[in-house]
C-alpha cells in the first residue's frame, strides 16, 4: 500500500509540484539584497577596520612605547622601536604595522594601557603599489588625527559596557 | 524615394530576386532570435535570482538592462584558445555544428498564420531530425578538446540526448496523431476552437513529458550532468573559451527557445488566442483591439515565454539528477508512458472523442 502510494506520488510529481510552489512563492518574497555602495550595513561600535594611532587632546601621542601590542599580536604584524626623548618620556620612533599580516582580532586595541592603538571603521581601503598595505607611525598617527571624533563617539557609546 | 532600390531589384535575375527574399527571411528571424538568447540569459538570472531572493544584475544600464550586451562584449574580446593536444578543425567545427542545427530549425516554425521560412509537409520530421544533429557538436567539441573532463561531459550528454529523444520523438508521435498533420501550420489549424480544443488537455502527459525530455535534450539543469560545473567543472566546453564559447551558449539557449516554441506550437496552439470561441466576433472585428485580442504572433511569443519561465523556474527549484537516474528516468519511465498514451490518443481520435476529434 505504501509503496503504491509512493508510486502514485511520483507519478503525479506532487513532491516536485511543492518544489515548484515553494520556489515560486519566493519570487514574490521581498528582497533584502543590500545595495552595497548606495547604502551600507549599520556598523557595531566595535568594528574592527584600519588602525589608527590616537593623540591626547593637547596633541601629544598617547603611545608610550609599552610594547604590549606587539607582544600580544597573534600575526606578528605589529613592529615597534621606542627612545627616550628629551624630556624624559618614553615614545617610539617606530609604529609599524602590515595589514598583510593584520587578522584584525582586535588584541592591540585590548592590550592597549592608553587608548593608543585603536581600530576605526574604515574598511574601504586599498594599497596601489607593493607597501602601500605597510602602515608607518605617520600614516597611522593622519588616520587617527583625521577621524578622531568618529573613534572618540564609538569608544564613548561603548565606554558602558565595557 | 526608394524607387531605384525597387528598379535595380527588378533587374536582377529571378533567381536572385528570391534568393534576397529568403536571405531577408532568414535575417529576419535569426537576429531577433539572437536578441531573445541574450536576454533569455540575463532574464534567467534575474529570475533566478529573485526565487533565490536575491536581486540579480541590476548594475549595467538602467536595472541591469545592458548586461547581455557587456557579457556578449566581454566574450568577444576574449582570447579563443585552443588548447594543444586538441584537434583544431574539429575543436573549431564544433561550436559551428551545434549552433547551425539550432538556427536551422526555425526554418519550419510558423509564427503566425502562412508565417513560416519553409512551410514543408515534412516540419515535424525536419525539427526532430535536425535538431538531433545538434548533439554533434557535444560530441565532437568533447572529443577534440583532448581533455576527460570535456569527453565525459560529451559522453554523457550524448547519452542523455539519445535517451530522451526517444521519449520526445514519442510524444511528438502522439501530436502528429491529433492532428493528423506532421505540416506545423496544420498541427496548430487543428487545434483552432478555443482553449479547450488546444492539444495540451488531451495530450497533458505528452506536454509533460515533451517539456521534462526538452529540459534534458537542451541539458539544462536539473538534467545538466553533461555540465555538471560541481563534478566536471563545464563539461564538453571546458577548454573552450572566448566566442567559441559563446556559440555554444548561443545554441544552448536558441535551443531552449526551439523547444518552448514547439511545444507552444503543439500543445498550446501556437499562434491561437485563448480568447478565441470566449469572445464575440464583434469584439474581433474592432481594429486595433481585435487585432490584439485575435490570433497573431503576439500569442505565440506569449506561450514562448512561458515555458521559457518555467524553464528556468525548474533550474531554480531541483538539484542536479545523479547520472543513473536520469537514465532510468528516459528509458523506464517516459517510454513506457508515453507509448501508453499513444495508445490512448489513438483510441480517442478513432472514438472521435468531443471536442478534439467529433468535428473531422
Amino acid at each position: 500500500m505504501n509503496n503504491m502510494m509512493r508510486y502514485i506520488k511520483s507519478l503525479f510529481l506532487s513532491e516536485m509540484r511543492k518544489g515548484l510552489g515553494v520556489t515560486l512563492r519566493h519570487l514574490f518574497v521581498r528582497k533584502v539584497t543590500q545595495q552595497y555602495p548606495e547604502d551600507k550595513t549599520p556598523l557595531s561600535n566595535r568594528f574592527r577596520g584600519l588602525h589608527a594611532l590616537r593623540r591626547y587632546p593637547n596633541g601629544e601621542e598617547r603611545c608610550i612605547a609599552c610594547k604590549l601590542c606587539e607582544a600580544v599580536c597573534p600575526a606578528l604584524a605589529i613592529t615597534i622601536e621606542s627612545e627616550q626623548r628629551a624630556d624624559g618620556t618614553r615614545r617610539t620612533t617606530r609604529y609599524d604595522i602590515d595589514l598583510t599580516k593584520c587578522i584584525f582580532c582586535g588584541f592591540c586595541e585590548e592590550s592597549c594601557p592608553v587608548d593608543s592603538i585603536v581600530e576605526t571603521h574604515i574598511f574601504e581601503y586599498h594599497g596601489e603599489e607593493r607597501g602601500d598595505l605597510y602602515m608607518t607611525k605617520e600614516k597611522l598617527l593622519a588616520v587617527g588625527d583625521k577621524y578622531e571624533t568618529q573613534i572618540a563617539a564609538a569608544r564613548k557609546q561603548d565606554a558602558a559596557y565595557r | 524615394m526608394f524607387e531605384w532600390v525597387e528598379t535595380i531589384f527588378t533587374s536582377l535575375p529571378q533567381g536572385v530576386q528570391t534568393m534576397t527574399f529568403i536571405i531577408l527571411k532568414i535575417v529576419a528571424i535569426s537576429l531577433p532570435l539572437m536578441l531573445c538568447v541574450a536576454y533569455l540569459t540575463y532574464a534567467e538570472r534575474k529570475i533566478i535570482g529573485y526565487m533565490q531572493v536575491r536581486l540579480g544584475p541590476n548594475r549595467v544600464g538602467p536595472k541591469g538592462w545592458l548586461q547581455p550586451i557587456a557579457d556578449a562584449v566581454k566574450l568577444m574580446f576574449k582570447e579563443i584558445i585552443i588548447p594543444t593536444g586538441s584537434n583544431k578543425y574539429l575543436f573549431l567545427i564544433a561550436p559551428v555544428l551545434s549552433i547551425a542545427p539550432a538556427l536551422a530549425a526555425w526554418a519550419v516554425i510558423p509564427f503566425s498564420d502562412g508565417m513560416a521560412l519553409a512551410d514543408i509537409n515534412a516540419g515535424l520530421l525536419y525539427v526532430l531530425a535536425v535538431t538531433s544533429v545538434g548533439v554533434y557538436g557535444v560530441i565532437i567539441a568533447g572529443w577534440a578538446s583532448n581533455s576527460k573532463y570535456a569527453l565525459l561531459g560529451a559522453m554523457r550528454s550524448a547519452a542523455q540526448i539519445v535517451a530522451y529523444e526517444i521519449a520526445m520523438g514519442f510524444a511528438l508521435v502522439g501530436v502528429l496523431m491529433a492532428a493528423g498533420s506532421l505540416n506545423l501550420g496544420d498541427i496548430v489549424r487543428a487545434q483552432s476552437g478555443s482553449v479547450i480544443h488546444w492539444f495540451w488537455l488531451p495530450l497533458f502527459p505528452l506536454l509533460i513529458i515533451y517539456f521534462i525530455a526538452g529540459l534534458a535534450e537542451t541539458n539544462r539543469a536539473p538534467f545538466d550532468v553533461a555540465e555538471g560545473e560541481s563534478e566536471i567543472v563545464a563539461g564538453f566546453h571546458v577548454e573552450y573559451s572566448g566566442m567559441a564559447f559563446a556559440v555554444f551558449f548561443l545554441a544552448e539557449y536558441a535551443n531552449m527557445i526551439l523547444i518552448a516554441a514547439l511545444a507552444s506550437i503543439m500543445f498550446l496552439g501556437g499562434w491561437l488566442s485563448p480568447l478565441q470561441g470566449i469572445l464575440p466576433e464583434s469584439v474581433l472585428a474592432i481594429p486595433v483591439l481585435g487585432d490584439v485580442l485575435g490570433h497573431g504572433i503576439h500569442w505565440l511569443l506569449i506561450k514562448l515565454a512561458f515555458i521559457l519561465f518555467c524553464f528556468l523556474w525548474m533550474r531554480a527549484t531541483f538539484p542536479r539528477y545523479r547520472y543513473d537516474q536520469i537514465m532510468r528516468l528516459g528509458w523506464k519511465v517516459f517510454i513506457p508512458i508515453t507509448i501508453v498514451w499513444l495508445l490512448v490518443v489513438g483510441l480517442m481520435v478513432l472514438g472521435e472523442v468531443g471536442p478534439w476529434w467529433n468535428a473531422a
